[in-house]
């Protein structure tokens, strides 16, 4: 799946994420952290300091959900075409139980693919969550729709959808403290592109399946 | 805006949980409604949009005498028409609906904009609506199904029990203009008598279960009833026993709030010490490659 994506450029980078890819990625991560921000000021006063950086409480209010549609309007599809290569496999399952080696740097598997488990752990926890996130939040979103939910039901999703925010946000934070941990992973996300001795290292199925079998 | 002329026991979404209250000597004050003297004249409900500068739109007949059918941002309070079977005889149930002003209030622990809701030391709860963000929790929080959204301007409006009357020293519109002395108003310990006195007149009567409805549930409420059905507060419409609730105290409680905070603090000491033990993952120098290098901070 989006092999026509994955090449090796002449200089010998090898391109991870095309322009759509990166662009809705990053999209989706400004939504995100304008999302969780304003999330945060309604959830706790402590935080409510933050709506006079989105425009005061009423426009932040008025934009949360809007945002939250562009979010995942931007994100099913993009999800929809990272599907294959999210694929759970065996060496997934060998992975997660040597997570904590992967932690302390003491293991890497040579069949990794394009995503390791962790990865796909990510991916298969935002596929749901946000789709608890939209179905509560829609049931909560004034004026428009959250008169037709009754108030009992309300309560229900209420708290459903601030526990979804938090469990996103564990998701998030582990998926920032990755890319930072692991060198060249934000570049690939920024440029596109990482070098083939990263791709051999961190992804030597994907490596493979892109240089043709050639692993030089 | 806040009354100062009125001191504030309770704030909306605040931090700290003690508020200004310097005056806080002051009686609570409960308006009680003894339904059995009610005769449906909806001169309270005329009162109440005269005082208040309100204006409903002209609604549809519905079946009943109820107009408009329910409470809006512009009808603070409306009679309700039931007609329904009370131990086996036909009862036609006339009901003053608005807010409670309960002592534990719903829309005020929901309420995430501060300042918006405040209950004053005489135990009124007012919206404050220039602080008022439109979210609609305090609806999701109230146990009553009184706040209501306003689309025009995303505010929430509900009754003030005449905060600004009662301030300067005058009953709530509503009781000015009620005839028969259904609605009288005062302090919460001179109503609670009031009402002892009314059940034993509605019990001489032959009204042996009427009750006073002051649900405990809410902290008891500043808007209490006589009810001469008292036994069955739900034929009214009224529940049986309100609360807040565990969803929406554990939603929006200080326990919750830390557990937020704690997932966030937790996430990132994790990143910082995961750090400081094993530092970034990098490909081995010894991989080689034009690029290799370029993989390195």
């Amino acid at each position: 799946m989006n092999r026509d994506e994955d090449f090796v450029l002449p200089d010998g980078k090898v391109v991870r994420h095309g322009n759509f890819e990166r662009i809705v990625h990053w999209s989706v991560a400004i939504a995100f952290i304008f999302l969780f921000l304003s999330g945060l000021a309604l959830f706790s006063p402590f935080f409510f300091w933050l709506a006079a950086v989105f425009g005061g409480g009423q426009f932040m209010r008025l934009l949360h959900p809007f945002a939250g549609v562009l979010l995942v309007l931007l994100f099913y599809p993009y999800a929809w075409r990272l599907r294959q290569d999210n694929r759970w496999t065996p060496t997934d399952a060998e992975w997660v139980k040597h997570s904590v080696a992967y932690m302390e740097k003491r293991i890497e598997f040579d069949d990794t693919g394009k995503y390791n488990a962790g990865q796909k752990l990510m991916y298969w926890s935002m596929v749901p969550i946000i789709a608890v996130l939209l179905l509560t939040g829609i049931t909560m979103w004034q004026p428009w729709f959250a008169g037709a939910f009754p108030a009992p039901l309300r309560r229900v999703t209420s708290l459903l959808h601030a526990v979804a925010a938090f469990v996103m946000f564990i998701g998030i934070g582990i998926h920032w403290y990755a890319a930072y941990w692991t060198r060249g992973s934000i570049r690939s996300m920024v440029r596109g592109t990482v070098t083939r001795a990263w791709a051999r290292y961190h992804h030597p199925a994907w490596f493979r399946q892109v240089t043709g079998g050639k692993d030089r | 805006m806040a009354l100062e002329t009125q001191d504030i026991l309770r704030r909306s979404a605040t931090t700290m949980e003690s508020a200004p209250s310097a005056r806080s000597f002051r009686p609570e004050v409960a308006k009680l409604i003894d339904l059995s003297r009610c005769i449906g004249c909806k001169a309270c409900q005329a009162a109440c949009m005269e005082w208040n500068d309100l204006r409903d739109v002209i609604g549809t007949f519905q079946g009943t005498y109820a107009n408009p059918i329910d409470l809006t941002d512009q009808s603070w309070t409306v009679m309700r028409f039931q007609e329904t079977e009370v131990d086996g005889n036909f009862a036609w149930l006339i009901f003053k609906d608005g807010c409670m002003h309960c002592a534990e209030p719903g829309c005020l622990k929901a309420c995430p904009a501060p300042g918006a809701v405040v209950q004053y030391a005489n135990g009124i709860v007012d919206f404050q609506q220039d602080h008022c963000i439109g979210c609609g929790y305090c609806i999701t929080g109230c146990p009553f199904d009184v706040p209501r959204l306003r689309k025009e301007d995303s505010r929430v409006y509900k009754c003030t029990l005449c905060s600004d009357r009662v301030s300067v020293g005058l009953e709530p519109a509503c009781i000015k203009a009620c005839p028969t002395q259904a609605l009288t108003f005062g302090s919460k310990a001179e109503m609670r008598e009031l009402a002892a006195h009314r059940l034993v007149d509605l019990n001489a009567r032959g009204l042996a279960k009427a009750a006073v409805y002051d649900p405990s549930g809410v902290g008891g409420t500043h808007v209490f009833y006589v009810l001469p059905h008292g036994e069955r507060p739900e034929v009214y419409g009224l529940p049986r026993d309100p609360s807040v609730g565990a969803l929406v105290g554990f939603w929006r409680s200080g326990v919750a709030r830390a557990l937020g905070v704690a997932t966030m603090f937790g996430v990132l000491v994790a990143g910082i010490l995961h750090y400081m033990r094993y530092g970034p993952l990098e490909v081995p120098d010894e991989s080689g490659g034009a690029g290799g290098k370029e993989a390195q901070p």
